[in-house]
């Protein structure tokens, strides 16, 4: 079976086109958040959507909109640990690892009491991308466009923030609106990166393209564009060869990552790349 | 009457209950260049980030332009130059082009390269901040700070670890702007030297305010004799008389 006959299975372009979208939405917030040495949060994020989609099962939600009603719970974690890093004396980690903890411990105690693992949960943990409803592919586009658009408005104010948040907040930059939006973004990025690398992985989602492009050593702006690039090319790649060999997608696409941050980390070694 | 760009009143602030200021209070008028002194752990960037809205004080008030702080909102007016840039410790992925377009509220091509010219970091417009020299990278962000010609300039130690020649630069720089254009300058540094050669005013402090007014009447007072002792007071009111420049 060729390329041209895969890419003809609807489903086939629908986990496509949803997999660009969230991998553009990812990777541009994981910039921002691997250079503010947030990188696990996805992974604090991505334990609490356990939580929240073992909550959502066992109430009885639609499987087509779980994805959805697992969002504000995952929201409400995002601001619980932004909460958690500002005003109490708990550091950024430790933070994320409270209330990661919590949601593991709810998913277990969740699955527990519905008589074990369910395949619906179980799908969520590794992720599936060409099970993508058209509702998630939608939620995707809807998301993109919300990234977008935040981005290239508050662009000013989110880089003073990641470069340096004391002086942002000299510069009359609302520091606090800012984290917020970038956290609830990144809150949705974690629930729509499940659905591709499934919860295990989501962290890679937000975190290997970013640091992919952070070793080309180029401008803010272009950094950005290339973990957006990276990401999208590791997605493509990655649900192509699963269908070709029928491999897991999500796990695809995260060795597809991995392969191009040592690639580009080799090649600085070799070629006068600048370091 | 010219007007008080800065004035602090009674200004307490504390970390975990212990006072690091206490009852701080002393005004800054428009054209005014204050050097504000002190021993380490003095409270001197305490001060300053309490100015600028980064802490807030358990007690007292800030006026900014007349305005309190809290509801203050023409930042353009103030630039900043922090003692420490945390961005600045790794391989930040930006441009000195794109760092100096932080301070500017409207983005034109000719103020970017007049300021970048006069900071003489035109040449490295296109270089990554992380690839500079510590001289280079004081100089990018002291250009961020001045691009948008603010009438209030904030230094807190700016100078640490440049080398002679530059910290001339950058003190000669500033004082001109002083001069010629009326901008407002608060400078907190530990050399004295560079406040009895540049600034109009002196404040000293160690958690409370030992003493607020010129730098001849600092030399002058009987009362900072006896705090510091008549030797200390001495080296401090001359490091700068030498040939003009500090020790």
């Amino acid at each position: 079976m060729g390329i041209g006959d895969i890419l003809n299975y609807e489903f086939v372009q629908r986990a496509i086109l949803a997999g660009i979208l969230i991998a553009a939405i990812s990777s541009i917030l994981g910039v921002f958040l691997v250079l503010r040495r947030f990188s696990l949060i996805g992974d604090g994020l991505a334990h609490t959507t356990f939580g929240s989609v073992a909550i959502v099962i066992l109430l009885g939600v639609s499987p087509a909109y779980i994805t959805l009603a697992a969002l504000p719970l995952v929201m409400l974690s995002s601001l619980a640990i932004l909460k958690l890093t500002h005003s109490q004396r708990i550091h950024g980690d430790a933070a994320i690892g409270i209330v990661s903890s919590l949601g593991i411990a709810t998913g277990i105690i969740l699955v527990s009491l519905s008589n074990g693992y369910n395949v619906d949960l179980f799908s969520y943990l590794f992720g599936n991308i060409l099970t993508v409803t058209q509702t998630e592919l939608f939620l995707s586009l809807i998301v993109f466009i919300i990234v977008a658009a935040t981005v290239i408005i508050f662009y000013d104010d989110l880089f003073a923030v990641t470069f340096d948040e004391e002086l942002a907040q000299t510069m009359g930059v609302k520091t606090k609106r800012i984290n917020v939006i970038l956290f609830l973004l990144t809150a949705i990025a974690a629930v729509l990166a499940m659905k591709v690398a499934g919860i295990m992985l989501v962290s890679a989602m937000l975190i290997l393209p970013p640091l992919t492009a952070l070793q080309l050593s180029i401008s803010f702006r272009k950094t950005i564009v290339a973990a957006a690039c990276f990401s999208i090319l590791s997605v493509i790649c990655g649900i192509i060869l699963a269908f070709l060999l029928n491999l897991p997608a999500g796990g695809t696409i995260v060795i597809f990552n991995i392969g191009f941050l040592l690639f580009i980390f080799g090649a600085k070694k070799i070629l006068p790349l600048p370091r | 009457m010219s007007m008080n760009v800065i004035s602090v009143d009674n200004l307490t602030f504390c970390y975990s209950g212990l006072e690091v200021i206490s009852d701080i209070s002393f005004a800054v008028k428009k054209g005014d260049y204050l050097g504000i002194a002190g021993p380490n752990g003095s409270g001197k960037s305490t001060l300053i980030k309490n100015i600028l809205g980064i802490l807030q004080p358990q007690k007292g008030h800030v006026n900014i332009f007349g305005q309190p702080l809290t509801s203050f909102h023409q930042w353009n007016r103030i630039g900043y130059l922090p003692q420490r840039i945390s961005a600045l410790n790794n391989h930040f992925p930006s441009t000195v082009e794109e760092i100096v377009q932080l301070g500017m509220k409207k983005r034109t091509p000719i103020a970017l390269k007049r300021t970048l010219e006069m900071m003489g970091i035109a040449h490295l417009a296109a270089r990554l901040i992380g690839e500079l020299s510590y001289g280079e990278q004081q100089r990018t962000m002291l250009a961020r700070a001045l691009i948008s010609q603010p009438d209030l300039l904030i230094f807190d130690e700016p100078t640490t670890a440049l080398d002679p020649e530059t910290r001339e630069i950058f003190y000669s720089l500033t004082d001109e702007m002083n001069r010629t254009n009326g901008t407002t300058i608060v400078l907190v540094t530990h050399d004295t030297g560079v406040i009895g050669k540049y600034a109009c005013n002196l404040l000293y402090l160690d958690k409370k305010v030992i003493f607020s007014g010129t730098f001849e009447d600092f030399c002058a007072s009987p009362d900072m004799a006896g705090f510091f002792g008549p030797v200390s007071q001495h080296m401090i009111c001359h490091q700068h008389d030498k040939s003009g420049s500090n020790i």
